[in-house]
């Protein structure tokens, strides 16, 4: 079943993290990180709260300062330079945990705002895109509401289409699901795999087990800061090699 | 175990229960709510009993109305006549009369540009241009129709300027700029940037420490022991500069209420769509953040209105100052409280129009704040 995914990975590296470490002060949060992201992979990471996961995907675009290592994304090394973050955050798009639209526009400015602001591209021909990826989270006919009059599937399906507007070449997932209705993760995942189906590259850290076995090229299991076990779904999940992992898996499997 | 009388979603809407709608039923339920409520009531009532008659009988049924000296004040009540004698003084201080169609096509042009701007059904773009014409060109043809000296207009020095116009000319260019700077020194605070951040700190430190009176008498009389007639500005824009600082320094605190309240996503969510700082900061979050303290920027707006009175101890004469001017002439003795009220009128009348449209503009603006 888990057979389906497996499928021939590209060769062109566009995530690289070299030795990263993160700190918070005097609190060391990651902890020689070490990943590279294929063209077209997807990555499901997990971990226990505050293994910081969330804190790693952040680093790849630059809303956390990493302060020692590298990580380069699409061929730009992210350092103190605005321009080169400016670039990486064109290319990468993110969607968070609490969906952060902006409230005070419409879903249809929600979507345009970036492309128009920071793509420069023609109002219209924005319209056109927004209403494209609206059609594609299946919510075209909410365009004119504001985010307030939205469900919260609805607002995350909203967010997805918003950075999908700025035709990214990356998606970073930030517990997309984890602020949702059970009866709305199901419709956000969805669209996350159709997203994963089309060739995205992805980076998810998520606790849906069950969208890691179907979607995942790689999951990557962090605990304290460190990367503990990476590798395919079926092997992750049917032959997890470290203890901490097994522990991990058992607890949120187990029941 | 539960019936069900009816298949899911097909129950009706029933109208509410007859005892809870009405005239009736809104008098009982807000105004005779129990015992302490029925006091209050009955008492409030007994108030406004006691003191609208009198009022009225002052100000209106035993009031002077005509005539144009004091020998015709000869009822009991209000003598309104002084008013009407001072009126040209109360609106426009000294201003030459012959020269007061100036300050009025002011008005004029000013009211006409900005009443499509309360109107929905004006497109954006009409809009933008009449708000960049009162911004921009406005202050300009003010400029030259109040102090003249070009276009064949003969120039009126500022010492001449008072009344209600000049608390207009204070006020409104203390709101119009103090906003800007308040913003921009609020956004400054919030920097990371050390030097530009200790400026702004110690800039609104400054100016909120000290009273808008110590304000004005440096602007009017320590600012002259300093620099030479020749290089220094005319009093009136001294104090105006003044104004404008003194209230930017309130202004920025309430701004950055407003910055702080807006959530770390939104800063993150721009971010991450690649908006640079200016542009995350003019599209997404001040339009949350000064909407959000728009009771505490116009209470500063009504502030700053109400303490252009202040302008008096240094000989300005506002409206207020204008009003106590008259009450002194020694030919007009004993009418300060038809002064007092006729002022008290007027600067209420401008106060609680700024509130009500901060309230309007609220609402307006109000598109749910669910993040």
């Amino acid at each position: 079943m888990t057979e389906s995914n497996q499928r021939e990975l590209s060769d062109e590296i566009v995530i690289r993290i070299n030795q990263m470490h993160k700190w918070y002060g005097e609190f060391h949060v990651l902890k020689d990180i070490n990943l590279e992201v294929t063209k077209g992979e997807r990555i499901v990471i997990c971990g226990p709260s505050g293994s910081g996961k969330s804190t790693m995907i952040r680093c790849i675009n630059r809303l956390e300062e990493h302060q020692q290592g590298q990580i380069i994304v699409n061929g730009t090394e992210l350092t103190n330079d605005v321009k080169n973050i400016e670039e990486v955050r064109r290319e990468v798009g993110m969607c968070f945990q609490h969906f952060n639209l902006f409230p005070h526009l419409t879903i249809l400015e929600n979507l345009t705002l970036a492309p128009m602001w920071v793509r420069k591209v023609p109002k219209s021909e924005a319209e056109a895109t927004a209403m494209h990826y609206l059609e594609r989270v299946k919510i075209p006919d909410q365009a004119n509401k504001y985010p307030g009059q939205l469900s919260g599937g609805q607002q995350q399906r909203v967010a997805i289409a918003r950075s999908l507007c700025m035709k990214p070449e990356i998606m970073l997932f930030d517990e997309p699901t984890s602020a949702l209705d059970p009866e709305m993760i199901a419709e956000v995942l969805d669209v996350m795999t159709t997203l994963a189906e089309e060739g995205m590259t992805m980076l998810c850290v998520t606790h849906e087990m069950g969208f890691a076995k179907k979607v995942a090229d790689r999951v990557i299991f962090m605990d304290a800061g460190q990367v503990i076990e990476q590798n395919t779904p079926t092997e992750f999940f049917e032959n997890p090699q470290n203890e901490r992992t097994q522990l991990f898996l058992s607890q949120i499997l187990g029941h | 175990m539960t019936t069900q009388k009816y298949p899911v979603g097909q129950h009706p809407n029933l109208p509410p229960p007859n005892n809870t709608v009405g005239v009736l039923f809104w008098l009982k339920e807000n105004m005779f709510n129990g015992v302490l409520n029925s006091i209050l009531t009955l008492f409030s009532f007994y108030v406004i009993i006691t003191l609208l008659p009198p009022l009225l009988k002052w100000a209106i049924i035993y009031a002077d109305w005509t005539g144009d000296s004091k020998d015709a004040c000869t009822k009991d009540g209000a003598c309104w006549v002084f008013i009407r004698v001072w009126f040209d003084q109360l609106l426009y201080g000294r201003y030459p009369s012959d020269s007061i169609w100036r300050i009025n096509l002011s008005y004029v042009i000013a009211i006409v540009a900005a009443i499509p701007l309360f109107f929905s059904a004006v497109p954006k773009k009409i809009k933008l241009v009449l708000a960049a014409f009162l911004l921009v060109v406005y202050p300009i043809i003010c400029f030259y129709l109040y102090y003249g000296g070009g276009f064949g207009l003969e120039v009126v020095e500022t010492p001449r300027w008072g009344g209600l116009f000049l608390t207009l000319v204070i006020a409104v260019s203390g709101i119009v700029l103090s906003l800007p700077l308040g913003i921009l020194l609020a956004l400054g605070r919030r920097s990371n940037m050390p030097v530009i951040k200790s400026f702004c700190v110690v800039f609104i430190e400054f100016w909120r420490g000290i009273p808008l009176i110590t304000v004005l008498f440096m602007a009017s009389v320590m600012f002259p022991l300093f620099v030479p007639e020749s290089l220094s500005p005319d009093k009136l824009l001294r104090v105006l500069v003044g104004v404008i600082l003194f209230s930017s320094a309130y202004m920025a605190e309430v701004v950055r209420g407003g910055l702080q309240a807006i959530p770390k996503g939104q800063y993150e969510a721009a971010a991450a769509l690649g908006l640079n700082y200016p542009k995350s900061m003019i599209l997404i979050i001040l339009p949350q953040a000064l909407k959000m303290v728009i009771p505490g920027i116009v209470n500063t707006f009504i502030g700053l209105f109400k303490d252009t009175t202040l302008v008096l101890i240094i000989g300005l004469f506002d409206l207020l100052g204008m009003a106590q001017l008259a009450a002194t002439n020694p030919n007009w003795l004993g009418f300060t409280v038809e002064g007092y009220v006729f002022a008290a009128v007027g600067f209420f009348v401008f106060c609680f129009s700024m509130s009500s449209y901060s309230q309007h503009l609220e609402r307006v603006l109000n598109t749910g704040h669910r993040n």
